[in-house]
């Protein structure tokens, strides 16, 4: 049981952000993508999510033995994939707590609605394990909240939706260390058997707080090195510059 | 002359191609359907003088009733099409081809009982009687031009409220009704106001005695069930000093193929410390001219708020008004608009501020999908010899996919310095990447923005009152649906 990425080519206009990517997350494994600005790490993520901007020209995503690629964003979602925004987007007058339950009603059959006790009680008890206050539930999503709140609001919501597949956008960016060990620790406790991770990041800082099991480096819209934990202290030390050289910057 | 000997002008006619097939359209909403016509008085097609002695006959009106509405209808006939500043597509209004008075003749009833069962079968769906039941103090439903069921509870009529439709309002109680009518909006307002004038029937006629506070609010549905056929109610609430009411009025109209109209007159009263609120919620369909005069007169210390939703309709103009008479008077525009292709909403508030001290508040939102268009026009006028006078407005747009176009008209006239206007303008998008936030948490595109769309409406909904603001939602919802893509 995996997401199963094949020699996946991928534009947007006319360019070509993703070069051929090949890359295997099975269930159980937190797998780490690093890499400079502009190598494609953030478009891989939208892609598997479905966004409409991005036109696969060539490859295939699979997960679980099922091509994804032919589903909607929302179908996607609803068969698992969750996708920590870089920048999540506010909603203005949606509460937050109506906000996840509409996401939450939408994945039971038609006519069923969630228990109201139910919910409440379940997202109380994952918004403390986050150290989140309870007035975020009735505040608008997103709406006002800081960085760091937003990233927690994000670790909430794929709480909340228990998703197979957790692909994390630079979820680390903009978060003072203790926002980055709640957050960690929100990812760690959904770290099971039967959940795959993707996590994108700059640094390697995240990833003494979430341990991969697999490294990968991207460039120009490759993965051009794989391996251990050791990888991103590797990188940390030397930079990207001796796996590739980065051209000159005009 | 009994009722029975006059025989309509022209029998209701066979039932088209065209509206067989709208019939037949898969439902769309609770309101997307109708029952065969059978109208025992039918004033024919087209506006002359003789529709107007036909229409006061059947109602058996007095004279200066008759003569009231004559000399309306040459003002009707005297104004031009206010397309000077309004839209061209007045121009395809097709007064000739419009039916201006349908009944089935049944005096208006009181028991549920005897309300016909295809009626009944008609309000079922609209979700009436389990809120009639539920908590509604009167209900004065109108089916086509009469009122078909009204019922005011006992306790009600005990306390001297009188809530009858236009017909008996006139006939009956004359003396409450006839100083205030036509006050508000005096037939030569504008040219609709001046047709509902000419050719008024139904609507709701309600008097709140003296300090009475009318804990649960009255209510109206208004359908439009004929082909052709003009709806023109008329509705005239009167609080008397100190008294409290809300008023509730909610329409759905099926669907047909050609246009209809629909030219309310509504006019409010509010005597000192009086305090009424009038809630609409609309939900025409996609061919309706929509042209509704709205205004309110507050006296002294008194309040009109007028909170309305307005959605659907070929083309919506309604400026609810209040004249603040009387010292301290305040006056309140709370409304929603929501412009889907092919449709335009042009929709405002008119504050008028008479006297010292008065205070107003408007806060419009608009929103246009696909090709809507939404206008907002706002009147504001504060005389220079007045002192103390506030008013906020507020109006904020919101655009679904590019094609939307929204206009925004204030016209604030504030003379003297001795007052204090704001008035504010935003105008924001459903963007692209909002609706893929909302779509990779498992929400449909649909969804997604009728959730968007709650959201920003979300904090006038809370102004309505309970039930309707679950209609409204529902509404939304099915607005956003088929407006995809």
């Amino acid at each position: 049981m995996s997401i199963i990425i094949k020699d996946l080519h991928a534009k947007i206009g006319d360019t070509e952000i993703l070069k051929g990517v090949n890359l295997e997350i099975p269930k159980g494994e937190v797998h780490a993508i690093m890499g400079i600005n502009g190598s494609g790490k953030s478009t891989l993520s939208k892609v598997i999510a479905g966004h409409d901007d991005y036109e696969v020209t060539s490859g295939s995503i699979e997960m679980d033995g099922q091509d994804i690629l032919e589903l909607d964003i929302d179908e996607r979602s609803r068969e698992g994939i969750f996708l920590a925004f870089q920048y999540p987007m506010e909603i203005p007058g949606v509460s937050n707590a109506n906000f996840i339950r509409a996401a939450l009603n939408a994945r039971l059959p038609e006519g069923e609605e969630l228990d109201a006790v139910a919910y409440y009680k379940d997202l109380y008890s994952k918004m403390d394990g986050l150290e989140m206050d309870r007035k975020f539930t009735a505040r608008a999503v997103n709406e006002g909240f800081s960085g760091g709140e937003k990233k927690r609001n994000e670790i909430l919501q794929m709480a909340m939706l228990e998703p197979k597949y957790c692909i994390l956008d630079e979820t680390d960016s903009g978060l003072d260390i203790d926002a980055l060990k709640i957050v960690s620790k929100g990812v760690n406790s959904l770290r099971t058997e039967d959940r795959g991770f993707l996590i994108i990041t700059h640094y390697q800082r995240l990833l003494n707080y979430i341990k991969p099991d697999v490294v990968h480096v991207m460039y120009d819209g490759q993965i051009i090195k794989s391996g251990g934990p050791e990888l991103a202290l590797e990188l940390e030390e030397k930079g990207y510059d001796h796996l590739k050289p980065v051209p000159a910057k005009a | 002359m009994e009722i029975e000997d006059i025989s309509p002008i022209s029998a209701a006619p066979e039932i088209d191609q065209e509206t067989a097939d709208a019939i037949a359209i898969d439902e769309r909403s609770k309101g997307d359907f109708k029952y065969p016509e059978d109208h025992k008085y039918d004033a024919g097609v087209g506006l002359t003088e003789d529709t107007i002695r036909y229409i006061s006959k059947v109602k058996k009106e007095k004279d200066w009733i008759l003569e009231f509405r004559l000399k309306a209808l040459e003002v009707f006939f005297a104004k031009a099409m206010p397309t000077n500043w309004a839209t061209e597509d007045l121009n395809n209004i097709e007064f000739d081809k419009i039916r201006y008075y349908l009944a089935n003749g049944q005096r208006p009833t009181r028991s549920w009982d005897e309300v016909p069962d295809d009626i009944k079968e008609t309000f079922e769906r609209l979700g009436i009687p389990q809120q009639e039941r539920a908590f509604l103090a009167g209900v004065e439903a109108q089916f086509d031009s009469e009122a078909a069921y009204s019922n005011v509870k006992e306790d009600l009529e005990k306390d001297g409220v009188i809530f009858v439709n236009s017909t008996e309002g006139l006939r009956e109680h004359e003396e409450i009704f006839r100083p205030y009518f036509g006050k508000v909006i005096p037939t030569g307002d504008n040219k609709f106001s001046a047709l509902n004038s000419a050719v008024f029937s139904g609507g709701s006629f309600i008097y709140i005695p003296k300090g009475l506070k009318v804990k649960q609010p009255l209510q109206a549905y208004f359908r439009i069930n004929s082909e052709n056929f003009g709806q023109f109610e008329r509705t005239l609430i009167i609080a008397d000093e100190g008294s409290e009411v809300m008023y509730m009025e909610g329409c759905t109209a099926p669907k047909f193929e050609t246009a209809t109209l629909h030219s309310a007159v509504v006019e409010l009263v509010a005597l000192k410390g009086a305090k009424i609120q009038y809630v609409t919620v609309q939900n025409w369909s996609a061919n309706v001219f929509n042209l509704v005069t709205k205004r309110g007169l507050a006296h002294e210390d008194a309040e009109i708020r007028w909170i309305d939703c307005n959605i659907g309709s070929r083309l919506t103009m309604k400026y609810p008004g209040v004249i603040m008479k009387g010292e301290r008077a305040r006056g309140e525009v709370i409304s929603i608009a929501l412009a889907n292709d092919g449709q335009h909403q042009d929709t405002g508030a008119k504050m008028i501020h008479a006297a010292n001290n008065t205070t107003s508040n408007v806060v419009s939102k608009s929103i246009s999908v696909g090709k809507g268009i939404s206008t907002y026009r706002g009147q504001v006028h504060i005389p220079k010899h007045l002192k103390g006078c506030k008013n906020n407005t507020e109006c904020d747009a919101l655009l679904i996919n590019s094609n939307s176009q929204t206009d925004t008209y204030p016209a604030i006239t504030v003379r003297g310095n001795q007052h204090v206007t704001q008035h504010e303008a935003s105008v924001s998008q459903v963007s692209q990447e909002m609706l893929f936030y909302m779509q990779q948490r498992g929400l449909s595109e649909t969804q997604a923005m009728s959730l968007a769309v709650n959201g920003f409406v979300n904090d006038l909904v809370s102004e309505f009152p309970m039930e309707y603001s679950v209609e409204l939602k529902r509404l939304i919802d099915l607005e956003m649906e088929g407006s995809v893509g």
